[in-house]
């Protein structure tokens, strides 16, 4: 019984050696757990999270795991990840092949959550950023191929505006147009109704997380035509406008029957 | 040792006060753990839904929030700042456990209660050595070891592998490999450590325990004088140690089980044929004349009381 040993003296040396077992026991379990808590924070590309979550590192600060989002999405879209699914255990995402997100108006996923971990300041669903759909197939996609599929395009909730139809040349039959579906970053709100739909046995349109499906400018990176217009002048002062060299018949004679008008002139430039 | 050590545990509290009376508190026990997670599950089973979520966090009857406060606590030291409706949550479940004593968690809701019982049971039955008894501190530093993990990898750490809602999320939400671990406790256990997860190892049983530190409810061992050393309450107490400074105290000392320890189980309470221990509150000041008073006439057990 441990009360009985308590009764001989206290061996200094022993007692410091437990003391150090103990805390090399906790370092070690602490180690291991920091390890896998540090590997658990990949989410695999499939694995979407809900409206507003977080950035994934916060996320994983934020969300304690309750499942009350996972409870009231009326679509059953949302689960909790089960361990050794992928997603951190116990975390909220979904597959879009399998049940994408509907948009809900009143978002009440992220009424649910008790923790702020689905952002409670995301109050229009539109802004949603769940991830951002790609046309990854531009070989297999039914459009691609001279069809008009089309289906992506018609069941997203934000169509015309998330993703559009591009018309190209099919250089195939020489003769023919196709209609690419090309989505916009800023509209698309990741929900994953077009990957959902993509007729094709593995879809030809999937979400990526950010990370994957975009690229970032530089942070010192200007746009010239957006600051010209905000400026309402030339971004250097007292620039002068040359003339366009442009193909057509008379070489720099924008006059000339046939000739190009540049794109744009830049505003107050003189000429 | 009085004759009576060598009976069968609780054999004569059935003998005097019955099967039924000699497990009272642990069968209500039993039914409030299956009530806890019965009310968890009736909404995914039956679409009855009195109560959402799990442990972690719940919502009951779309208006009462709970969040369990360690998990709560790994999020802020995490550095993130939590929506009023977790907080909120989790000062309700701090202000009941540090009424009616932290570790009622443990013995009353914890869904891994039954598992680490069940490990005991046959770990008696086949007779397995105790095997290795780290330290009751142990469970403190793994305390501390989770938040600074959380502190440090900013995540909330613990629930990565927290057998606790792995088993009660496994069974309201979907369970996957999060069987492994609850079977590695029972292992662990059964053959590594007697009681050696609940009593030595549980930070979040650590957690509650300082939660319950002042708790309102104790058990207390008015009745001490009436103790014939069958030593059956400290066969079937997960923590014996707390036992000792009150049943064994003289009479100024108060016969009150207060160490955060005690998990108001009330298994001392049952297994007792001569009625001992029972239900207070820890400001009872009813009078409890130690063993002192009966050791005057017999020697003897004077000798070992000390
Ligand atoms: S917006 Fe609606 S469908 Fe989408 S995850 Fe939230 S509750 Fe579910
Ligand atoms: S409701 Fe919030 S805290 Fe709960 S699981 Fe969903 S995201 Fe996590
Ligand atoms: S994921 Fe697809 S369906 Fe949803 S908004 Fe983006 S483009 Fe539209
Ligand atoms: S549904 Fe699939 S195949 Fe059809 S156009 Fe969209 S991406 Fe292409
Ligand atoms: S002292 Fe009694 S109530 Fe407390 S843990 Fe031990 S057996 Fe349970």
């Amino acid at each position: 019984m441990p009360a009985a040993a308590k009764a001989k003296p206290i061996d200094r040396r022993r007692f410091l050696l437990d003391a150090a077992r103990v805390a090399a026991g906790c370092a070690v379990a602490g180690t291991l757990l920091g390890a896998y808590a540090g590997q658990a924070r990949a989410l695999p590309a499939e694995a979407l999270r809900p409206p507003g979550a977080l950035p994934e590192g916060d996320f994983l600060a934020a969300c304690i795991r309750c499942g009350l989002c996972v409870r009231d999405c009326p679509y059953d879209t949302l689960t909790l990840a089960e361990l050794g699914e992928g997603p951190a255990t116990g975390t909220p995402f979904f597959t879009a092949r399998d049940i994408p997100c509907e948009m809900c108006e009143d978002i009440p996923c992220v009424k649910a959550c008790p923790t702020g971990a689905l952002d409670p300041a995301l109050d229009d669903i539109g802004d949603a950023n769940m991830g951002i759909a790609v046309l990854v197939d531009r070989e297999n996609c039914l459009n691609a191929l001279g069809l008009r599929c089309d289906v992506c395009y018609r069941v997203c909730p934000v169509i015309d505006e998330a993703i559009t139809l591009e018309l190209t040349h099919n250089e195939r039959s020489g003769h023919h147009a196709m209609f690419m579906p090309t989505v916009h970053a800023e509209y698309c709100t990741g929900c994953g109704k077009c990957e959902k739909s993509c007729v094709l046995p593995e879809a030809a349109i999937k979400v990526l997380p950010e990370r994957l499906a975009r690229g970032k400018l530089g942070e010192h990176y200007r746009l010239g035509w957006e600051e010209m217009q905000e400026k309402g002048g030339p971004v250097v002062e007292g620039i002068i406008d040359l003339p366009d060299r442009l193909p057509g018949p008379g070489t720099d004679n924008l006059a000339a029957p046939g000739g190009f008008e540049p794109a744009f002139k830049i505003p107050g430039a003189s000429e | 040792m009085s004759e009576k050590t060598k009976l069968p545990i609780g054999a004569e509290a059935v003998a005097t006060k019955g099967w039924i009376g000699a497990h009272k508190w642990l069968l209500l026990r039993r039914l409030s753990q299956a009530f806890f997670l019965g009310l968890f599950l009736i909404g995914p089973w039956f679409g009855l839904w009195i109560v959402k979520g799990n442990l972690a966090g719940s919502l009951t009857l779309e208006t009462l929030p709970l969040t369990d406060p360690l998990v709560l606590l790994q999020s802020i030291v995490a550095r993130h700042w939590p929506e009023m409706t977790a907080i909120l949550g989790a000062l309700i479940v701090l202000a009941v456990y540090a009424l009616i004593g932290g570790r009622v968690y443990c013995s009353w809701v914890c869904p891994i209660n039954p598992v680490t019982d069940g490990a005991y049971w046959l770990h008696n039955k086949l007779g397995v050595p105790k095997g290795w008894q780290p330290k009751k501190s142990t469970r403190y530093w793994l305390l501390a070891m989770l938040l600074i993990v959380s502190a440090a990898t900013g995540t909330v750490a613990w629930e990565f592998v927290n057998p606790i809602t792995m088993l009660q999320r496994g069974l309201v939400f979907g369970m996957g490999f999060g069987w492994t671990l609850v079977l590695g406790i029972f292992l662990f256990d059964l053959f590594v450590s007697r009681r050696g997860w609940c009593s030595h190892l549980c930070p979040v049983g650590a957690f509650y325990g300082l939660v319950g530190n002042k708790a309102l409810l104790r058990v207390s061992a008015t009745n001490r004088a009436a103790c014939d050393d069958c030593m059956d309450c400290f066969a079937v107490c997960p923590e014996m140690h707390v036992i000792t400074p009150a049943l064994r105290g003289k009479t100024e000392d108060t016969p009150l089980i207060l160490s955060p320890d005690c998990t108001n189980c009330g298994r001392c309470i049952d297994v007792c044929s001569v009625d001992v221990f029972r239900f207070t509150n820890r400001f009872d000041k009813a009078p409890a004349p130690g063993r002192d008073e009966a050791a005057r006439k017999s020697p003897a057990q004077q000798t070992r009381a000390a």
